[in-house]
């Protein structure tokens, strides 16, 4: 199967220090990725380097088979550790703006279908008319989610989205996550809940000091080192 | 709704939206205009013939200094949240978020105008000698020069760490020529004395010169970290 995200030598410094040292792999598609390690391993680096915010260093990145990540971006979806959302509209508003950013329809009632279906898919409330910003933490995580969904991406990248988040919630993403990468979607994860994951990641992408260590199918084997 | 146009119309929506509910901006320009008239009416006591002569440089330094609060609260907002990052991953074309800011600001900074106007005129008993119509070009020149150029200061300074120092360093040396034109265009009108026509048109070269710049220039400023 061909790789649908090939890193090559990718180093990213700021200043003088290098978050990422010279990374290289390669990702097959309708797989989820668990990106592992710890705090200032890389591993946030690089899935914003891969949703083409960080310009790297040295290095490239091939995504959907080409390197002009601009051209491709409409295919990603990324939530961050913040929610990227706006504190003062509701979850619609907020959605139905960032639809129209990707053009998903022109049509009104398709758009609002559209919002209301990820909201839904996240186990969220279309007609909550609450602003975000009163949202609790969870919540907002869920309706981040939401949006980086909107546009049925190919690939998603995903930074902490179970952090704050209830176990039953976090184990209702993964279900979720796992009906995404069965209509093959390419998923990232970067967690620090390398648990949730387990039995339901394809491979747990090890990183330390900047570098992919190792790469695991199963998470006692890297742990057990 | 799609291309540059209903990006723009969408962003501006969202803009105006979310001013409504915070009132941020106009808030704080208004009290510090309010402020401004104050003070100089307590620190001068002029005569009619003076007021004319001085209330142009008067009433545009307030505009400035109000506007300055205005533009870094355009882009606070978009930095709240990480929001900004959003609209970065998107196909979204930068111009359209930058026109939509332009123009956010402009109906901000016009609706202080509106507001202030009449308590300049009632402070410093002013009254237009010369051709009165002209004024409302001017103003409307004016306040464009300011935001144009405030807008792309302030996202250009949006990711250092004194951005509120930092904007009026870059911006006010750059509107030198506009403020020189703005003051000399008033001041002509409400004396009567000599024609503003020469100040009109180098007003209205600044502003196509700094827009088309600024259009130019606004991508590589949304995408430097």
């Amino acid at each position: 199967m061909l790789p649908v995200v090939v890193v090559t030598d990718l180093v990213k410094q700021f200043g003088r220090f290098a978050a990422l040292r010279g990374v290289s792999a390669e990702f097959t598609p309708s797989r989820l990725y668990a990106i592992l390690g710890d705090n200032g391993a890389g591993k946030t680096t690089l899935l914003r380097a891969l949703a083409g915010l960080t310009v790297a260093t040295r290095g490239s990145i091939s995504m959907l088979g080409t390197t002009d990540l601009h051209s491709v971006c409409g295919q990603l979806g990324y939530m961050a550790h913040p929610s990227l959302l706006y504190d003062e509209m509701n979850g619609m508003e907020n959605l139905r703006y960032f639809a129209r950013l990707y053009a998903i329809s022109d049509g009104a009632q398709n758009n609002e279908d559209r919002c209301a279906g990820v909201i839904r898919a996240v186990k969220l409330d279309p007609s909550l008319t609450r602003p975000v910003g009163q949202y609790s933490q969870g919540m907002r995580q869920r309706m981040s989610l939401a949006r980086a969904l909107l546009n049925d991406p190919k690939i998603l990248l995903l930074d902490e989205p179970f952090s704050n988040v209830d176990l039953r919630s976090a184990r209702e993403m993964v279900s979720l996550l796992i009906g995404l990468r069965e209509a093959g979607k390419t998923i990232f994860v970067v967690t620090h809940q390398a648990s949730l994951l387990e039995g339901t990641a394809d491979e747990f992408v090890w990183m330390e000091a900047g570098k992919i260590v190792s790469r695991t199918r199963d998470l006692q084997h890297q742990e057990s080192r | 709704m799609s291309g540059v146009a209903g990006l723009t119309r969408a962003t501006l929506a969202k803009d105006l939206r979310l001013e409504w509910r915070s009132k941020d901006a106009i808030n704080s320009m208004l009290f510090f205009s309010l402020l401004v008239v104050v003070i100089f009416s307590f620190s001068f006591d002029p005569t009619a013939e003076e007021s004319r002569r001085i209330a142009g440089g008067l009433v545009w330094v307030a505009f400035l200094f109000a506007a300055v609060v205005a533009l870094n609260q355009t882009w606070a907002r978009e930095m709240r949240n990480q929001v900004l990052d959003a609209y970065r991953v998107s196909p979204a074309p930068p111009n359209a978020l930058f026109l939509a800011k332009v123009i956010g600001n402009f109906i901000f900074v016009t609706i202080l105008q509106a507001l202030m106007t009449p308590l300049f005129i009632v402070f410093y008993n002013l009254r237009a000698l010369g051709p009165a119509y002209q004024l409302p070009i001017v103003a409307a020149l004016g306040t464009w020069a300011l935001v144009v150029n405030g807008t792309f200061f302030a996202a250009m300074s949006l990711r250092t760490r004194s951005r509120e120092i930092m904007l009026p360093l870059l911006l006010f040396p750059i509107s030198i020529p506009a403020l020189l034109a703005m003051v000399e265009a008033t001041g002509a009108i409400l004396t009567g004395e000599f024609s503003a026509k020469f100040w009109i048109v180098l007003l209205a070269a600044y502003d196509v010169v700094f827009t088309i710049a600024s259009l130019f220039l606004f991508g590589l400023v949304l995408q430097a970290e």
